[in-house]
């Protein structure tokens, strides 16, 4: 089976094996691998299927409450949601892919988040996702390129989740220089399931049948793992025929034939083939029952002619999923699948020799140990550094600005594509299906659905500061847990636990991985402090183009829990004469601020220690406030500070306000965290500030909504031109070459 | 009131629709395509979705499915029959409602809450509505630009078949896709047939937005 390859090293870099790794591979198996055998090291050892740089600092992240039924290491996280009820959630990346192949890359990274979520036996009922792109406003061929890429991926992400029925009911948007030769796409979703029917990736059982279902395996995807895990160039783009192509009617059959299939009790164990296809999905299932498998692969159903056994492994054809079955229900399993008019063939079996070992047409040809492959993968300690410019940025000049008027940063800021309302983009989703929507995309902070089978929500934000995540790479994750968090809190949802994407740059590098520690550290800090642990995740590395890594962009998904689905606050003002009060201390916060960045073009400065023990109080307070019926709106405060979300609050209202704070000149526009607005009648006045007198939180009564006019202290603006640039600035960007 | 829900492949809105019928006080039962026969019901609804991934033309595979030679001889016969967006697109494509729906003029999916307004009343699905009543409903599709030709055009107005049509929250009429005298839904000569592009399926609480697709629905219980 085996024999000494020639051109050995070509192969090794064509694998991006080091000699080390060959080295490893032949004390493995104690001989000389195989073609075959390269492959399945390559794809399983790869960064993106191994977390080989990053597992070191993942492992300490708090992963256990109450409420956390399985926390990182299935193909996503569950946590109780009341009444016998458990959502299952998970985020995950595609940006390679969608640089290469926006329409696709994006699409198949919604397909695949949506297998991790089916799976485990959840039907999924919400996505999310958080888009980062760079600068798509001007004419030069990067600004074209990146507004062709924002077209592709909305439409690749509104295409396969429209289709599958699974309503887009929330996410994010921002734009920085630094993700112009390299965007992110992460996408989430979220099922539901009954907490006692939660199906996991395990093979066991002696002779137990292997079972693929799905599409049949063609070429596409092939080495899509290894891709992904390396470096973007100009020749990148070379790379289109790894990504892979999607086709979400065939999902959408997967995805009905599964949760049909989850009712009989055939499965011992479920996998979904995403990255590096058959192989993870046979190694990891094996892995962790401590089993071994036999597969047949000239059995595995195939899309094209001639494909050989390297091929069947590495292939990343989409929408496909492994089963381990009972023995003797082979057919009821293949039955149930064949009524949806899907593949499905028994492709090998288990076995309890703690190897892989691959047939094709009766010739052996592969044998590699599971455990070494799967769960002993390589961990490296990759050499961190702090970064040298993050002396340079420290201090901030706002002198300059303070010689501007109010009213004129004011107009300045509420054009950013960071803060208009990106109605272009989620209109191509369909958020209404299903009909748990409750607060939908748009309507500022987290999306809120409900869940029929226990009246109770559940409430969704993706967060991010790319910019703090730049200024500080520590205390900016955190504040992207904080953020999260708040926003949940904000509809009256206690936020519960969180997935992350951690998207860094090429770990190679000591200053991007030091980035990457401090990253974690953060989470780490904010997620123990705030009792939201983390219980899925997925790392991102290598998201660099010729040299230039992005930003640290850890984006933070937090779900939350409101106990009554007749109580979800919202975001917009409800009635003209209501009370607005300002939660909250402002600090003199501009460390990576909108206001440095639109008005100086810098991104600099410190951000101050963070307070999470009054995060938390504000979080009760809304919450407690609104049990009571006290409130008629909640904001928090982020980007752009006071001004910024009373601009947005009145837009999506349709009313204006009239506000008179004591806060001066530029604290307008500060950032500083843990605050909010809230709307109330007057009538509750007393009770809600006593109530944040009783919490200890700042609280101060700012002014009245009223009908057409916006002002706040020296700015004013009429609402029909504020709303105008609110809701029609970022299609005027998007389509100006149409 | 038992109504009959079909489930193509692709179909998505089988259970909302289920859904909201069963809270109205319908018996449902939710039937697949591949069955020949219907079961014994007074309303047939055709639900939303990506029948067949819409590939080819929206409804253009669905509508060869065993169970559509049942429908049609159901509605020959003067059966209700509701096709409810992917629905309706079935309907036109089986030739059981005139016209076709092409792509929306800006080749989006257009997923918003939209207002309609009601043309008609004189027929069983609006009979709860009235004639200029605006209506707040959730759309959702890709391919929604009803087309007819002229002399179409003319019978329907003729024969009262324009159910509702797109316009802003005044009532003034609204241009969302293209659609030919901005038509939101139609039925047949002979009132039995109904199909539109908004979904009244998704607008029956207060917690979703809006109630106002109950009353819609509501016309077939006194069937």
């Amino acid at each position: 089976m085996s024999q000494q390859l020639e051109n050995i090293d070509e192969i090794l870099k064509a694998h991006k094996l080091s000699k080390l790794d060959y080295a490893h591979i032949k004390e493995i198996l104690g001989r000389e691998p195989n073609l075959v055998e390269i492959g399945i090291f390559s794809a399983m050892w790869s960064e993106h299927c191994s977390y080989k740089s990053s597992k070191k600092y993942l492992s300490g992240f708090p992963t256990k409450a109450p409420w956390v039924i399985q926390g990182p290491g299935e193909n996503a996280g569950v946590i109780d949601i009341g009444d016998g009820m458990a959502a299952v959630f998970k985020m995950e990346s595609h940006n390679h892919p969608s640089y290469i192949e926006p329409f696709q890359g994006a699409a198949t990274g919604v397909g695949g988040i949506l297998r991790d979520i089916f799976t485990m036996g959840a039907r999924p009922v919400a996505n999310l996702n958080s888009l980062r792109f760079g600068d798509i406003d001007g004419n030069s061929e990067t600004n074209r390129y990146l507004r062709h890429l924002v077209r592709g991926v909305v439409d690749g992400i509104g295409s396969y989740g429209n289709c599958m029925g699974i309503p887009t009911v929330g996410g994010e948007m921002s734009f920085e220089s630094c993700y112009n030769g390299n965007i992110l796409v992460n996408a989430f979703s979220l099922g539901l399931a009954k907490a006692d029917e939660i199906f996991y990736a395990k093979a066991e059982g002696v002779g137990n049948p292997v079972i693929y279902v799905g599409s049949k395996t063609g070429r596409d995807g092939l080495g899509g793992a290894v891709m992904s895990s390396d470096s973007f160039t100009e020749e990148s783009k070379k790379l289109r025929p790894t990504v892979q192509v999607g086709d979400p009617f065939t999902e959408k059959l997967l995805l009905e034939a599964c949760l049909e299939l989850f009712k009989t009790d055939y499965v011992i164990g479920i996998q979904d083939m995403g990255a590096a296809g058959l192989t993870s999905s046979s190694f990891e299932m094996a892995g962790r029952s401590g089993s071994g498998m036999r597969m047949y692969l000239d059995k595995v159903p195939a899309r094209e002619e001639r494909m050989t056994p390297y091929e069947f492994m590495l292939s990343e054809s989409q929408e496909r999923m492994l089963i381990c079955a009972k023995k003797g229900s082979e057919d009821k399993v293949i039955e149930i699948f064949k009524k949806w008019d899907l593949d499905a063939e028994v492709i090998g079996e288990v076995t309890d020799t703690g190897r892989m070992e691959l047939f094709w047409h009766g010739e052996k040809v592969a044998d590699i140990p599971v455990a070494p492959v799967s769960e002993e993968a390589p961990v490296l300690d990759r050499p961190i550094k702090e970064p040298s410019y993050l002396k340079e940025i420290k201090t901030i000049n706002l002198e300059p600005i303070k010689a501007k008027s109010n009213q004129e940063i004011f107009e300045k800021l509420i054009h950013s594509l960071d803060v208009v309302d990106k109605s272009w983009v989620y209109s191509q989703y369909d958020y209404t299906v299903q009909t748990n929507t409750q607060k939908a995309p748009g309507s500022l902070d987290a999306s809120v659905i409900r869940v029929k089978e226990n009246g109770k929500a559940l409430a969704l934000s993706s967060d991010c500061n790319p910019r703090y995540c730049y200024i500080d790479p520590k205390k900016g994750a955190a504040l992207a847990v904080v953020e999260s968090g708040r926003n949940v809190a904000m509809t009256g949802a206690r936020p519960l636990a969180i997935t992350d994407c951690l998207n860094y740059g090429n770990p190679e590098n000591p200053e991007v991985m030091w980035q990457f520690a401090k990253g974690c550290e953060g989470i780490k800090e904010a997620c123990s402090a705030l009792n939201t642990p983390v219980v899925s995740g997925n790392v991102s590395l290598y998201n660099e183009t010729n040299g230039e890594s992005i930003f640290p962009t850890p984006s933070i998904a937090m779900v939350g829990l409101n106990e009554s689905q007749e109580r979800v606050l919202h975001s917009k003002f409800k009635n003209e004469g209501d009370i607005i009060v300002l939660l909250g201390k402002t600090k003199g916060e501009y460390g990576g601020s909108l206001l440095l960045k639109e008005m100086q073009n810098e991104i600099r400065g410190e951000i101050s220690d963070i307070d999470y023990e009054k995060e938390l109080k504000l979080w009760d307070f809304i919450i407690k406030a609104n049990e009571q019926g006290l409130l008629e709106s909640a904001k928090d405060l982020n980007i752009g500070g006071l001004a910024i979300a009373l601009y947005k609050v009145c837009a999506i209202s349709n009313m204006g306000c009239n506000v008179k704070t004591s806060l001066k000149d530029l604290e307008l526009f500060d950032e500083s965290q843990s605050r909010a607005i809230v709307s109330l009648k007057e009538e509750n006045l007393e009770k809600v500030l006593n109530l944040a007198n009783e919490l200890g939180i700042e609280a101060e009564v700012i002014g009245k909504t009223e009908s057409n006019k916006i002002t706040i202290n020296d700015i004013t603006i009429d609402l029909e031109k504020a709303k105008d640039i609110y809701f029609n600035t970022f299609k005027k960007v998007i389509e100006q070459d149409l | 009131m038992k109504a009959a829900i079909l489930r193509f492949p692709g179909t998505n809105c089988e259970f909302d629709t289920n859904y909201a019928l069963k809270r109205l006080g319908f018996e449902t039962q939710i039937v697949w395509h591949k069955e020949e026969k219907l079961p014994k019901c007074d309303i047939v609804v055709i639900p939303g979705g990506f029948s067949y991934g819409d590939y080819l033309r929206s409804g253009a595979i669905a509508r060869f499915s065993p169970i559509m030679k049942a429908v049609e001889a159901y509605a020959k016969k003067g059966g209700y029959v509701l096709g409810i967006c992917n629905g309706f697109q079935i309907l036109t494509e089986a030739n059981l409602l005139p016209g076709a729906l092409k792509r929306n003029t800006n080749l989006h999916f257009i997923s918003k809450f939209q207002h309609i307004k009601v043309a008609s009343n004189k027929n069983r699905f609006l009979s709860k509505c009235k004639v200029g009543e605006i209506l707040y409903v959730p759309v959702a599709h890709a391919d929604g630009n009803y087309f007819i030709d002229e002399e179409g055009l003319d019978d329907l107005i003729r024969n009262d078949q324009i159910l509702v049509q797109y316009c802003d929250k005044n009532g003034e009429f609204f241009d969302l896709n293209g659609s030919v005298n901005y038509i939101a839904g139609i039925c047949n000569k002979e009132k039995n047939v109904f199909g539109l592009m908004p979904h009244p399926e998704r607008a029956i609480e207060e917690v979703l937005g809006s109630v106002d697709g109950n009353k819609m629905l509501e016309g077939f219980l006194a069937c």
